[in-house]
């Protein structure tokens, strides 16, 4: 980034033609894209400050009360789990794949990208409601309804399954946990959603015959959202599921 | 007193039939506006609005305050008013204040582009304002909310009565303007500088806003969290902060500090922006050490991310880590006073006028001195244990931040009403206003001092007897305090319709914003400037008049 | 300190009269001021060297005598002059307050402790020997005291000004300060962190007294039952020796002693055991379980007051014959001239065989 000389130069600096969909205040395509672009990174980077509340949080409980965390930690569903962050790093390929399509005009290609992308997303929103609906089932939604006694009893399967009951106030804090489980992916569900109708919208256009006239601005700053839920999603996984399992 | 005020011609001038204002009518052309100009003026009405409302509550507060008795109204009526008050000038004021109205409003032009980068998201900007501000009223008349402004944790969570949730969501939603506001300026002053226009001749006023904008974008998402973690654990009771289901009060301290210790430096930097302007106009000459006043803008803005822990020295942190923060609490002190004498040293063999905005500019100086010297009172640790939680805190505070930042905007207000409406206003009774604010201010706030000193808590409505006549006198600068700003109100509407028709450049001052027409035009300029003088050249300025052009567009 | 002990003497006397600081009632009030007035001295200093600027060259420069601005870019000697001195001015208040911050938050080991519980909208102060107050606080001359505050609701502060201390009383674990009173008198005593509707109303007096009076008011003042001793009720009534009975092959540790040593956890992990630690081991016993012990202790959270918490805590505290123990014991005999009588646990006693 030159940043030291002005974006503008001498030259653009008259008038000159440009094409329909080039904003009035910008000199050139060329400004108009990195501008958006970068605007869409720092964009970014403020959603990660936002999340980074929720990490802290979760840095200081996991170290606290460890044992809650490993225990509650394993009530999650893995294959849910994993399948989710299969069908996540899938849409982030087929939404590259799309951005590509648009740059090199492929229509066809765009519209089939978008339609997986989107169907993919739908499908991790789908399995996690499926997840939320057990936690539902097992009482561990925080509130008034949550329950420790699981960790204080463990089932037969789960004794057979290597876990060991832990004393009631250390099955209190797990409630901590949840907390911050439905906060971190609740959060990240909400993001998920909105990407999901911005998507949809996108798809129409799309369909319609949109972006191919080389204005993709939309389609790549999207992608660098679409990659950015994914990511967070990519640390949610290990730090939420993955804590002490063995097996 | 001599002046540089320099007007067309009163009988013959006209204001330009063609500018922002006039180009296009009707309600709708205003509410869905993309110029960053007409937003500016949305958001000037919208903030003294909310400005008003602030300042009846601190009215009520000070009235309640001139007897020791809890009686003037109930004690859950008095906490209900400091925090309203709180929140409202807080967020509904100081934090939009001069980044919405004068840095939307010129921030385009200083640089020489048409518009911000993002005229969509600057309109959103606005309207998430007016939802924010919206909601914090109904909040306010469906009952209010007493936790103070800090939504202290478990008093916000499990014991307050009152509309925590909503004026909570209220704040997030307020704080999403505040971080497109910031988004917009920091990409628009990267991206769409003017040829020509390069880092080092972006006027100070840029460079504060963009040092003010790297905080509002990095530090206002971590108090949206913070807000939503406390609304989550008010109802379904999750216990991220409450200590019998093993949560932390004090992380709760330790994230809503760590925005709302940067959100007074975004309060003030702005304001630090205008005084540049001010002072180097009103001497005529170039900000003293322009490049160290640029480099402390921006070396405030990244020490203020790391002293967050000074607010909390008191609660119960390790003794190490208040070591830590109140070193890091003297280092950003020192950017500020290294502007305080770049300041002073700008009007050395300068060629100074004592207009409105250099009353206000010196009103700043003044009062920011003393306020931002206190700070270092309450920095070092082991003074904040006896003076935090008093009034010595609330009079610290008010001094930067009313002594400061408001007479920091008022002064921008006055310096660029020329520019904004192409009028004049009233020269005479606003060097009043000045004034009587300064002397009002005085007596409100120095009181206050001594008060914490002697112990007396803040968020009190009642007292011991022995606090009653600083308190009296603090009541009596209020009303004082009170006349200055109404003042302003008055005449600068007046002169919408009677003042003086201003021209270009009425205080001959350099800078793109005084090269073209007063009100500018919706495009701001006909043709992309090449920038070619340095910044604050006066000389470049001075061979401008020998080829003066008196009409523009 | 530069300045004669008269001189400062009749700038405090001045200044208290004038009513702008507290009275100087504790040991640590005049190192306070004394920063304080530096600090107040150095900023007259900047700000009358700002405003003297200022007002000098609005005379010398203003525009009627000085038409034409010389355009001057800067100079790096006057931007390090007023960069290392204010630093300079600024890193010394920081060591010096820093020293401060240490002193008023490290007790001295031989200070007496008294428990403070702050809830809406009063304090409660428990002394050792069982007495209670309601937002006052008595203390004698010439003794280190140390309170052990704690909330039990909402966040308050404790703060007494002509001491020049404060803390903040947190739910969920205990906060100590520490001061030893110097005058004879009554002074403020406000809880400064904003706790709800009645927050002005959560004031009180510290009452400094004279040794001998200050014993007169233990003696009228007791309620029959020490700290320690209601906490042997409780600990009977709570069941807590079940387990706790001090026989070798008890289910849990004995406790005698414990207070002051430092314990292996089963984790590995060492902790020393100060109030917080027992107070947390009643609340979270299975992430405080002693090394070689199952983690079969139930939590106490939830059924058991602030106040019986701090009876429990001072009962094991007492389960030892430490030093600091029969300081805070023995209230009522803290004078020097008394030593012999600080080896009667007059006010605790043991419910537990030491094994």
């Amino acid at each position: 980034m030159s940043d030291s000389h002005a974006v503008a130069t001498t030259a653009d600096a008259v008038h000159h033609e440009h094409p329909s969909y080039q904003r009035h205040h910008f000199v050139s395509m060329e400004q108009q894209n990195e501008t958006v672009s970068f605007g869409m990174w720092l964009f970014l980077l403020t959603e990660i400050m936002f999340f980074g509340g929720l990490f802290t949080a979760y840095l200081i409980y996991r170290n606290w009360y460890y044992p809650a965390f490993v225990a509650a930690s394993h009530t999650l569903n893995i294959v849910e789990g994993t399948a989710n962050t299969g069908v996540l790093i899938t849409s982030s390929f087929t939404m590259a794949m799309g951005v590509w399509c648009a740059e090199t005009k492929r229509h066809k290609g765009l519209v089939w990208s978008l339609i997986a992308t989107l169907i993919l997303g739908l499908g991790f929103l789908g399995i996690k409601a499926d997840e939320y609906h057990e936690k539902y089932v097992l009482h561990h939604i925080p509130g008034t309804s949550f329950s420790a006694q699981a960790f204080v009893h463990p089932s037969e399967e789960a004794l057979k399954a290597g876990e060991k009951p832990i004393a009631p106030d250390m099955a209190a804090k797990t409630e901590v946990y949840f907390s911050l489980y439905f906060a971190m992916t609740g959060m990240h569900a909400l993001h998920m959603i909105i990407g999901i109708v911005l998507l949809s919208g996108m798809l129409v256009k799309a369909w319609r015959g949109g972006y191919m006239n080389g204005h993709i601005a939309f389609v790549e700053n999207f992608g660098l959202y679409w990659h950015f839920v994914d990511i967070v999603w990519i640390f949610l996984f290990p730090l939420l599921y993955l804590i002490s399992r063995h097996q | 007193m001599s002046t540089i005020v320099s007007l067309p011609d009163q009988a013959t001038a006209r204001i330009p039939k063609r500018n922002y204002i006039t180009n296009e009518n009707g309600i709708l052309s205003w509410l869905l506006t993309g110029d960053h100009k007409r937003i500016a003026m949305l958001y000037l009405i919208s903030i003294t609005f909310f400005f008003f409302i602030g300042g009846a509550l601190a009215g009520l507060i000070r009235l309640e305050l001139l007897t020791p008795q809890s009686d003037l109204m109930a004690a859950d009526t008095y906490n209900k008013v400091f925090t309203m008050h709180g929140v409202v000038m807080i967020f509904l004021f100081l934090v939009p204040s001069v980044p919405a109205t004068l840095g939307n409003f010129l921030i385009p032009i200083m640089i020489g582009a048409k518009d911000l980068a993002f005229p969509k998201i600057n309109l959103l900007s606005w309207y998430l304002y007016l939802a924010g501000g919206a909601m914090t009223l109904t909040a306010m008349i469906t009952g209010g909310v007493d936790t103070g402004w800090t939504f202290t944790t478990p008093m916000s969570t499990h014991f307050s009565n009152t509309n925590v949730i909503t004026t909570g969501l209220a704040i997030f939603i307020a704080g999403f303007s505040s971080i497109f506001t910031g988004l917009n300026f920091i990409v628009t002053i990267h991206r769409m500088r003017a040829p020509g226009m390069t880092w080092f001749k972006l006027p100070l006023f840029c460079w504060a806003h963009y040092a003010a904008s790297i905080l509002m974008v990095l530090g206002t998402p971590v108090l949206a969290i913070t807000l939503v973690l406390v609304v989550l654990e008010r109802t379904i009771g999750i216990g991220v902060f409450d200590p019998t289901k093993g949560g932390d009060p004090i992380l709760f301290q330790h994230l809503f500090w760590f925005y709302s210790h940067p959100a007074v430096y975004i309060m003030i930097l702005p304001g630090m922006g205008v005084i540049s302007e001010v002072i180097s106009t009103f001497a005529r000459k170039r900000v003293f050490g322009y490049t160290a006043v640029a480099f402390s803008s921006v070396a405030i803005a990244v020490f203020g991310f790391f002293v967050w822990a000074h607010h909390m020295f008191i609660m119960g942190v390790s003794n190490y880590a208040v070591l830590v923060f109140s070193l890091l609490t003297m280092l950003v002190a020192v950017p500020s006073a290294i502007k305080i004498f770049n300041w002073a040293f700008t009007l050395y063999k300068g060629s100074i006028t004592f207009e409105t905005p250099m009353l206000y500019a010196f009103g700043f100086m003044g009062l920011f001195t003393i306020g931002g010297l206190t700070g270092v009172f309450l920095g070092s640790s082991g003074t904040d244990i006896h003076l935090t939680e008093t009034y010595f805190i609330v009079a610290h505070f008010h001094f930067v931040m009313v002594g400061g930042m408001l007479m920091a905007f008022l002064s921008g207000v006055h310096f660029w009403w020329p520019k904004m409406t192409g009028r004049m206003y009233p020269e005479k009774i606003s060097q009043l206003a000045a004034v009587v604010t300064f002397i009002g201010f005085n007596f409100t706030f120095f009181p206050q001092f001594l008060l914490g000193m002697l112990g007396m808590p803040r968020r009190y409505a009642a007292y011991p007897p022995e606090f009653q006549v600083l308190n009296v006198f603090s009541t009596a600068g209020a009303s004082i305090l009170g006349v200055g700003y109404l003042l302003p109100m008055i005449y600068l509407i007046w002169s919408l319709k009677y003042g003086e028709v201003a021209g270009n450049n009425p205080w001959q001052a350099t800078g793109l914003e005084w090269q073209i027409q007063s009100p500018p035009l919706t495009e701001n300029f006909t043709t992309i400037p090449v920038v070619t003088q340095d910044v604050y050249d006066y000389e470049w300025l001075e061979r401008q008049k020998e080829h003066e052009v008196t009409h523009v567009g | 300190m530069g300045l004669s002990p008269v001189l400062w003497q009749f700038l405090v006397k001045w200044m208290t009269n004038f009513a702008i600081i507290p009275p100087e009632a504790s040991r640590i009030a005049p190192q306070v001021d004394a920063l304080l007035v530096f600090m107040t001295l150095v900023s007259l200093v900047g700000l009358v060297l700002v405003g003297l600027l200022v007002t000098a060259f609005s005379i010398l420069y203003r525009r009627e005598r000085n038409p034409v601005a010389t355009q001057i870019e800067g100079s790096t000697l006057l931007e390090a002059t007023w960069t290392i001195i204010p630093l300079g001015l600024f890193l010394v208040m920081f060591v010096w307050g820093s020293v401060l911050y240490f002193r008023i938050y490290t007790p001295p080991p031989n200070a007496m402790n008294i428990y403070v519980v702050g809830k809406q909208w009063m304090w409660k102060a428990e002394h050792p020997g069982g007495q209670h107050e309601i937002n006052s606080l008595h203390v004698p001359t010439g003794q280190p005291i140390q309170l052990t505050l704690i909330s039990q609701d909402v966040f308050h502060s404790f703060s007494i000004p002509a001491f020049r201390v404060k803390r903040e009383a947190i739910p969920g674990r205990y906060t100590t300060v520490w001061f030893e009173a110097t005058q004879v008198g009554t002074y403020h005593l406000f809880c400064t962190q904003y706790c709800g509707t009645q927050h002005s109303g959560m004031i009180g007096e510290v009452d400094v007294m004279t040794p001998d009076d200050y014993k007169k008011w233990l003696a009228s003042s007791t309620s029959g039952v020490s700290l320690a001793q209601n906490g042997e009720r409780l600990f009977a009534s709570l069941s807590c020796n079940a387990c706790h009975s001090g026989q070798p092959d008890a289910r849990g540790p004995s406790l005698a002693d414990v207070y002051g040593s430092k314990l292996t956890l089963s984790s590995g992990q060492p902790v020393l055991v100060d109030e917080a630690y027992l107070r947390q081991a009643i609340l979270n016993p299975s992430a405080h379980i002693t090394q070689g012990y199952a983690p079969i202790m139930p939590t106490y959270q939830g059924q058991i007051s602030e106040e019986g918490l701090i009876s429990l805590v001072e009962y094991i505290k007492n389960l030892s014959s430490n030093y600091r123990v029969q300081q805070t014991l023995n209230t009522s005999t803290l004078l020097p001239e008394q030593p012999d009588k600080a080896t009667a646990k007059g006010a605790a006693t043991q419910g537990v065989s030491k094994p």
